[in-house]
């Protein structure tokens, strides 16, 4: 029984030694995951509504670029990206790297909740839009966005926790975020269980606090629903 | 002089030939209703007038202009069109969906689309719901809501789609209401209806149209009272048991 506390004590030690040292490693994941969010919403959104028009050539551009995103492993496109476009001569600084490779990966999949939330809103919809006299894109703007938007928080909220979990493999280009610490930490310490314990805490924190806001907003959203 | 123009108006559906020419003119002033059967047609010709369907074949003028594809969106500032499901805008309030046009389209200054649409809802009697939203409204609601909507854009001619078609029976009594009185203002419409009672009071023409022709047209009285056509006696054998 002692040998429990013991440990426990222990174990709690440890945790709140390395509790604060872990925080750079949180600030730079909490910075990759908000700039991959939202430069992976405006790609999404840019693609979503690219992919809508009626040019076949960007259609099938857009297909292609979602097909390679969604069919390849995320690892691999950040070593593609930061270890393999060297060779092509284009340098990525590695925090950028990351950047563009996670929110190229956010941003296919959000494509695809922004297209079918946008498809999903009656045709009706358009259609009195347009009976109006406004073109296909004031149709858009005005009408059918702000609803599709609506519809997609549930699953962009998804997205966004996935994102905050994904840019911890942006450690294998040398970024120094929080699960990178986790192991640098454990590996000086072979302290691995309060190490591990501890990131998984500073991940909980940070999605729980996204799904919270996210709640928030799909509250405020609803304001026009009976 | 005419409002609307119709030629020789050809529609396809894949092989099936929905429209197979209509001629069709409508003066200013004049209050036309569409009556026959279910997949008559008479959506249909409703909707190419304002090319919500892309005619195959034919011309449409509407106040003596040509209705393309390329000057689509002026020509429908000019076209209001009322739906059977409403259609209003559910992310605004009833006050923002009738501004939406003004504002939108015409560029109206926010102040004057507001004076603008609150006359209109006071018109429609709802100008105690103008900041509610869609949503908490009766259906005969909306569907006036829709009607303000049309009007704010101070059409030529306003189409109804079967405008009483998706309410309660004790709702549409206030739709036909507002309809009636833009009739005697003296509007143009066209209106695809089921209300015969309507159409035999507030039509200056009404229009049977079956199999995608025009199979007969007249007065009220005509078409009611002393109906020629087989198939139009049949339909309203029908419907008026």
């Amino acid at each position: 029984m002692d040998a429990v506390i013991n440990n426990s004590i222990e174990f709690f030690k440890t945790v709140v030694e390395f509790a604060p040292k872990f925080i750079p490693g949180v600030i730079l994941t909490l910075q990759l995951a908000f700039f991959s969010i939202i430069l992976g919403m405006i790609i999404g959104l840019v693609v979503a509504v690219l992919k809508l028009t009626k040019y076949k050539w960007l259609k099938k551009t857009m297909d292609v670029y979602i097909t390679i995103v969604r069919g390849t492993p995320l690892l691999l496109q950040l070593y593609f990206i930061f270890y393999g476009l060297p060779s092509l001569g284009i340098m990525i600084d590695a925090f950028p790297s990351a950047i563009i490779a996670l929110a190229l990966h956010n941003g296919a999949y959000i494509s695809e909740i922004f297209r079918g939330s946008i498809e999903s809103i009656d045709y009706g919809q358009r259609e009195a839009a347009r009976s109006l006299g406004m073109t296909k894109w004031q149709a858009m703007k005005r009408v059918v966005l702000p609803q599709a938007f609506k519809r997609s928080v549930p699953a962009l909220g998804n997205q966004f926790i996935i994102a905050v979990k994904d840019s911890s493999l942006a450690s294998v280009i040398t970024i120094t975020e929080t699960m990178l610490l986790a192991r640098q930490f454990s590996a000086a310490t072979f302290n691995v269980f309060p190490i591990y314990f501890t990131a998984g805490v500073y991940y909980l924190i940070i999605t729980m606090g996204l799904t919270k806001v996210l709640s928030q907003v799909e509250l405020k959203l609803k304001v026009n629903e009976r | 002089m005419s409002m609307i123009e119709i030629k020789n108006l050809h529609k396809y559906f894949g092989e099936l030939e929905v429209l197979r020419g209509i001629d069709l003119t409508v003066s200013e002033s004049e209050v036309v209703c569409l009556i026959g059967s279910s997949g008559s047609g008479k959506s249909t010709l409703l909707r190419c007038i304002n090319f919500l369907e892309e005619k195959n074949e034919g011309e449409i003028y509407i106040d003596g202009q040509m209705v393309t594809a390329k000057e689509i969106n002026e020509i429908r500032q000019k076209v209001g069109m009322v739906f059977q499901r409403f259609n209003l805008f559910p992310h605004m309030t009833v006050l923002q969906n009738v501004m939406e046009g003004p504002i939108t389209v015409k560029k109206m200054d926010r102040k004057k689309a507001r004076e603008l649409a609150m006359t209109l809802l006071e018109k429609v009697n709802l100008l105690d719901k103008a900041n509610e939203y869609p949503a908490m409204l009766s259906g005969g609601q909306q569907q006036r809501v829709a009607i303000a909507r049309s009007l704010a854009m101070e059409p030529k001619v306003i189409l109804f789609d079967e405008p009483t078609s998706a309410l309660d029976p004790e709702l549409v009594g206030e739709v036909l209401g507002v309809m009636n009185d833009l009739a005697k203002e003296g509007r143009t419409m066209i209106i695809v209806t089921h209300e015969m009672g309507f159409a035999k009071e507030v039509a200056d023409r009404v229009i049977f149209i079956h199999e995608g022709l025009i199979a007969e047209e007249g007065t009220p009285e005509d078409i009611f009272d002393r109906p020629e056509n087989e198939r139009l006696q049949n339909f309203l054998g029908q419907i008026l048991v």
